[in-house]
């Protein structure tokens, strides 16, 4: 029993992560119609930022939890403005090439600068330790993740559904050529709704820093089980991101542990899910077909 | 208020208007009828700017409109009523009227499209795409009132409705005309037409092919009606 409920949080501190990398892939879907294959690379410059930050000039974590995602925040707005905005009338194929190309950009640019080779960073101090729970302890820092994560995603849910933004990113969303007949400027919020997304990559990048290996790959590894899970919530939903975020860091933390015995299933059960998903559901759990134009 | 000089538009390679000239003044509703195809909707697209192929001049109160994207034409006071209602699935029924924003000298409070729409009020939480095809299209009509537009486009109100939504529409347009809003209206429904607009053009093949008043329309319904092949 202690071990499933251990594995149960460690299923959702990875889920965390995964919900807040999917949530950002969502808003942007969602207003740009641009799956952004880059995002690995902005939630690795999180970490690399924070690591940075710390090393080179002391700058502590709670500084980097604000600093990192309001700087990558501004540079994926530059991006857009720059690049990203060119694509609205372009075939997919070059949305790919595009997102994908600043991936190896970025990534390399990390690594002629620090190698490749992982680099340490400290578990803020306000945050070592464990918590107890009774049946087991539970270390203090990821406690601290699952709960943040959970705030995070219940603010942008507020912010989407309970704001005039929100309503706005939301008919944006729905119907991109409908919508300015209705005297709203769409094209004013493109450029904030994909810098909040990189923003959220960001963050979530500076959460991963204490925990998991900051090297210029680790957005690589993470980002491919992040697009299973867009495509099983369903790419564009808010919803769906985060419950899909959150279940399959649940299901691959309890493969891991109950199909050990089974490497091949437990390294793929993710895609076994998402294949399943899509031959129920072609549009995902919670996505909708796209309405014609 | 709304003149239409020498409007050609293309889809692609297709032409689809050809040199359409009209004009409608304030206070006034002037419906466009003709076959399917004829090119009545994109006329509306075209004046509501969501049409990228087009040539000629769109002028608002004297304005040329020239290449002003849409959302600048709303906020002129141009209310825009699509063919299928254009309700939104992700907002209520609350948020898809108050999702333009007011334009106009006299926008509809939201008590007022409550109290004339109780439906609307008893749903106002609702996803929009629940409410029926009537609701929705009472609920497209009052997003623009509310709005406050001051010339609404509307593409087909009455299609699918029953008699009763029918006269209900026809109604709400008339009291729209009461209160000094002006309605360029594409219509099938010849009855409905002569009972609620002023004017009518007839087009064909993206020609502007007649100009008729309602005791024009009225004698020659049978003729008008063949044609259309209603």
């Amino acid at each position: 029993m202690t071990g499933f409920l251990q594995n149960t949080f460690n299923g959702l501190v990875s889920g965390a992560f995964y919900a807040l990398l999917a949530l950002g892939l969502a808003v942007i879907f969602g207003m740009l119609r641009v799956v952004n294959f880059a995002h690995g690379a902005f939630y690795m410059l999180g970490a690399f930022g924070a690591y940075v930050l710390l090393s080179e000039a002391g700058v502590p974590f709670w500084a980097a939890l604000v600093i990192m995602p309001l700087g990558l925040g501004l540079l994926g707005m530059a991006l857009e403005r720059a690049v990203i905005h060119r694509l609205t009338r372009l075939d997919p194929l070059y949305n790919f090439l595009l997102t994908f190309g600043l991936t190896l950009i970025l990534q390399d640019l990390v690594k002629s600068r620090y190698g490749v080779q992982s680099s340490p960073y400290a578990t803020p101090s306000a945050l070592s330790g464990s918590v107890d729970f009774g049946l087991f302890d539970f270390p203090t820092y990821r406690v601290f993740i699952l709960g943040f994560a959970v705030l995070v995603c219940v603010a942008v849910w507020w912010v989407l559904t309970r704001t005039r933004v929100g309503m706005v990113v939301r008919a944006a969303t729905e119907r991109p050529e409908l919508t300015p007949a209705f005297g709203i400027n769409v094209g004013r919020w493109v450029t904030p709704v994909f810098g909040f997304g990189i923003a959220l990559a960001g963050l979530a990048g500076v959460l991963a820093a204490p925990m998991r290996a900051v090297n210029p790959l680790m957005g690589a590894d993470l980002i491919i089980v992040v697009f299973a899970v867009v495509v099983i919530g369903g790419l564009g939903s808010i919803f769906g991101s985060v419950a899909a975020g959150f279940g399959i860091g649940l299901v691959q933390a309890w493969g891991e542990a109950y199909l050990s015995d089974f490497p091949i299933v437990s390294q793929t059960i993710v895609f076994v899910v998402m294949a399943v998903v899509l031959l129920w559901r072609p549009a995902g759990l919670f996505g909708r077909e796209e309405a014609p134009a | 208020m709304l003149r239409i000089d020498h409007l050609s538009a293309w889809y692609g390679e297709a032409q689809v208007l050809r040199d359409v000239s009209l004009d409608v003044a304030a206070g006034e509703v002037v419906t466009l009828v003709g076959r399917n195809g004829a090119g009545k909707s994109t006329l509306l697209r075209c004046v509501m700017g969501l049409h990228a192929g087009q040539r000629g001049t769109v002028e608002l109160d004297g304005r040329d409109l020239g290449r002003l994207p849409a959302y600048r034409r709303a906020r002129l006071g141009l209310g825009w009523v699509p063919d299928d209602r254009g309700s939104y699935a992700t907002l209520s029924v609350a948020e898809n009227l108050t999702l333009p924003p007011t334009v106009g000298p006299d926008p509809w409070p939201l008590e007022r499209v409550y109290e004339t729409f109780p439906a609307l009020h008893q749903r106002r939480d609702s996803a929009a795409t629940t409410l029926s095809g009537g609701e929705q299209q009472m609920l497209a009509l009052a997003r623009v009132l509310r709005m406050g537009a001051r010339l609404l486009l509307c593409d087909e109100p009455t299609e699918g409705l029953s008699p009763l939504l029918v006269q209900q529409v026809g109604d709400l347009l008339r009291e729209a005309k009461r209160h000094g809003v002006t309605v360029l209206l594409v219509e099938q429904n010849l009855h409905f037409a002569t009972g609620v607009a002023d004017r009518h053009y007839l087009l064909a093949e993206g020609r502007v092919v007649e100009a008729m008043d309602n005791s024009e329309v009225r004698s020659r319904e049978r003729e008008l009606l063949s044609y259309l092949g209603i």
